[in-house]
């Protein structure tokens, strides 16, 4: 029995850290621009489709890795420029309506490329599952909790510790008054895009070792991910993290201790009653930002 | 306060056109090929629902592929009498839904009958439609549910080896080795349920006891916990009744987490993409299948050899790739409809009478004898068992 759990406890903390490195990049875009990407989940998927496409070519797989994190900040830059930008000034709601669009666009271009096929990428070190206490540890999940720390560390020292970091976060509070002070919103508004390009196509490449790879994976790994940075509350990023690795033990004790068939079941109720009873968490960071 | 409520408005309108908008964009099944006929007599109109994007495209994609290939060769020939076929594919996504708007749209565009769908939750969604219609239906899926109880399945009729059949293989291996305590897996959808059904039915009464029962969705990334409980069971052998991806992921689990006892899979994964995906841990499955997959192995006195060999030389010719049992399905259907059009003509009730009658039609999914207790026609010889080894399917009987 003992084993048992440890076992569920290793799946959910695998579980956990894909969705906290994805609820990590939401959290992230939120922050800066106040606005809820939904195609946060097409950039993890084209990042890893690349990688499947670049490691086809005999790359190996640490250069796979950057080349196709920094194409994907790209598209992430070029797409704010092409549409967040010409809408800017427009509200919340019609943005979020736009990253609905690009995240159905991005789908559609996914598809066309690399069709309905699903892909396998290679795990980043060579060897199988480790043996821990009797319950067996994928290496890969060592792989992304390693990302989400670097990640995390990276946006604490940047929003904590840096004027820049300062100066974008007050931009969320007030707009008007960043201006005053001379911060190009615009600006920030491009780099958060390319942030949220790369962080989403560092997460695919390593996910994807774990969950495989579709061109319509994800829808669900956003929603999965938003209810992660949702139970977190949405602006905090150590909470998206929390938020995610909660979510994935829930899902794995539920499903092997109770049914497999309640799992989603209950992490939409655990999002319900986050809702319900803590709506600082979402709710309340919306309405800081209207203010 | 009267601006707020203006604002309030707008954003509603907004908010229901988004609404609206998704709807529409999930709701419509998408035309994925039309292959126009020429010739001077008038073409026969058939319409073909596949799961060529979504959860099965692994099933679908296969089946468009080989289609397309048979139309084209047959209406070089001269077509059914004559009559070129005009061919219409619709894509439905691996969704229930948007299967049903297919099989309509088709239905409406005078198809004198519908092959698919590809997977059993899809298949089941038209049979609805074809029924009240009354037009033939030709299947690629498994369940044996899609065509049981033929008095309320009189439209429809499938190609695929019905679980039953496999599950009764299994079963007989099973016993040959001595194994009688099971652990099954299946995945949360029709194709899953049939195979818990079938395997519940046939275990009753044969001293095997399923000792463990899970299940998994269609989209989980991890089976890890479903697979501890079978560790923890005293299980001698895992049956698991899934497709890819998610049946790889599961082999890849099955390996990582150290179980040692023999695992069985349905001919669900009969395709090299479940190998490739499971990345080395598929070796010493063991499922029942079709004998396309073993073509090379299988005796040369068996009466489906020359029929396989020559669809694995059309189709890699075409495609420069092995065919699999999935596209066999689709050539199945196609010539069992084929048949029917040359003696019934473009007549629905006489098509459909004539596929009941079909007797000993050498397929690739096996020999092929309706009745009309039987709508599928198949009977075990059509399957045999394969090993992987080494990334490659093994007959071991």
């Amino acid at each position: 029995m003992e084993e048992q759990l440890l076992q569920l406890l290793f799946t959910g903390l695998t579980l956990g850290s894909i969705y906290s490195i994805i609820a990590l990049t939401l959290v992230t875009t939120f922050n800066v621009t106040g606005i809820l990407n939904l195609a946060q989940g097409e950039f993890v998927v084209i990042g890893a489709l690349l990688a499947v496409s670049l490691q086809g070519t005999g790359m190996p797989m640490i250069a796979v890795f950057i080349v196709s994190v920094i194409l994907v900040a790209i598209l992430g830059g070029l797409l704010e420029r092409l549409t967040i930008y010409r809408a800017r000034g427009a509200s919340n709601l019609s943005m979020l309506i736009i990253t609905i669009g690009l995240s159905i666009s991005l789908r559609g271009l996914a598809l066309l490329i690399w069709g309905t096929e699903t892909y396998s990428l290679p795990a980043f070190s060579k060897g199988g599952s480790m043996v821990l206490g009797g319950a067996a540890l994928n290496p890969q999940s060592i792989w992304i909790f390693a990302l989400v720390g670097v990640t995390l560390t990276g946006l604490y020292g940047f929003f904590g510790h840096t004027f820049w970091g300062k100066a974008v976060k007050a931009s969320v509070y007030n707009q008007t008054g960043a201006r005053l002070q001379g911060i190009n919103l615009n600006t920030i508004s491009f780099l958060a895009f390319v942030a949220a390009g790369g962080l989403g196509a560092a997460a695919g490449v390593s996910i994807g070792p774990i969950t495989m790879v579709t061109y319509d994976m994800g829808f669900m790994l956003g929603v999965k991910g938003f209810v992660a940075a949702a139970i977190g509350g949405l602006s905090n990023v150590g909470g998206a993290v929390i938020g995610g690795i909660l979510l994935g033990i829930l899902e794995s004790f539920s499903s092997g201790l109770i049914s497999s068939g309640l799992k989603d079941a209950i992490s939409m109720i655990i999002l319900l009653g986050v809702l319900l009873f803590r709506p600082e968490g979402i709710i309340g960071a919306i309405r800081e930002r209207k203010i | 306060m009267r601006k707020i409520t203006m604002r309030l408005k707008s954003k509603l309108w907004l908010a229901l056109l988004l609404v609206l908008s998704l709807l529409i964009s999930a709701c419509s099944p998408t035309k994925e090929a039309d292959v126009k006929s020429t010739g001077g007599n008038e073409p026969y109109k058939i319409g073909a629902v596949l799961d060529i994007s979504g959860n099965s495209s692994s099933l679908g994609v296969p089946e468009r592929d080989t289609l397309l290939m048979m139309v084209e060769k047959l209406n070089a020939n001269g077509g059914v009498k004559g009559h070129p076929i005009d061919l219409t594919i619709m894509d439905n996504k691996s969704d229930e839904t948007e299967s049903v708007l297919a099989v309509k749209t088709l239905i409406e565009k005078g198809a004198l009958a519908i092959l698919g769908a590809s997977s059993s939750g899809t298949s089941m969604a038209m049979i609805k439609t074809v029924e009240s219609e009354k037009v033939p239906m030709i299947s690629l899926a498994a369940a044996s549910s899609i065509v049981e109880p033929t008095s309320e399945r009189e439209w429809v009729y499938k190609t695929a080896q019905s679980d039953i059949v496999m599950i009764n293989k299994i079963i007989s291996y099973l016993k040959k080795n001595n194994q009688n305590k099971i652990a099954f897996l299946y995945m949360n959808n029709s194709y899953g349920d049939n195979g818990k059904k079938a395997i519940s039915a046939a275990v009753k009464d044969s001293g095997i006891d399923i000792v463990a029962e899970e299940k998994f969705d269609a989209n989980d990334k991890d089976m890890t916990p479903q697979l501890t409980k079978v560790k923890a069971s005293e299980a001698q052998v895992a049956i698991v009744w899934a497709i890819p991806p998610s049946a790889s992921i599961l082999t890849k689990n099955f390996k990582d987490i150290g179980l040692s006892i023999p695992l069985i899979h349905s001919h669900g994964v009969g395709n090299q993409k479940f190998i490739e995906l499971a990345q080395g841990a598929a070796d010493g499955v063991i499922l029942p299948i079709g004998k396309l997959s073993v073509t090379q192995q299988i005796s040369d006195n068996d009466s489906q050899k020359k029929v396989l060999e020559s669809y694995i030389a059309d189709y890699s010719k075409k495609y420069n790739a092995e065919p699999n049992s999935f596209g066999g399905y689709a050539w199945d259907a196609f010539n069992l409809l084929v048949n029917a059009l040359e003696k019934a003509g473009p007549d629905r009730v006489a098509i459909r009478d004539e596929l009941e009658k079909t007797q000993g039609f050498v397929g690739i999914s096996g020999v092929f004898n309706m009745t009309p207790q039987d709508h599928n026609g198949l009977k075990e010889d059509s399957a045999v068992l394969v090993q992987v080894d080494q990334g490659k399917w093994k007959l071991i009987e």
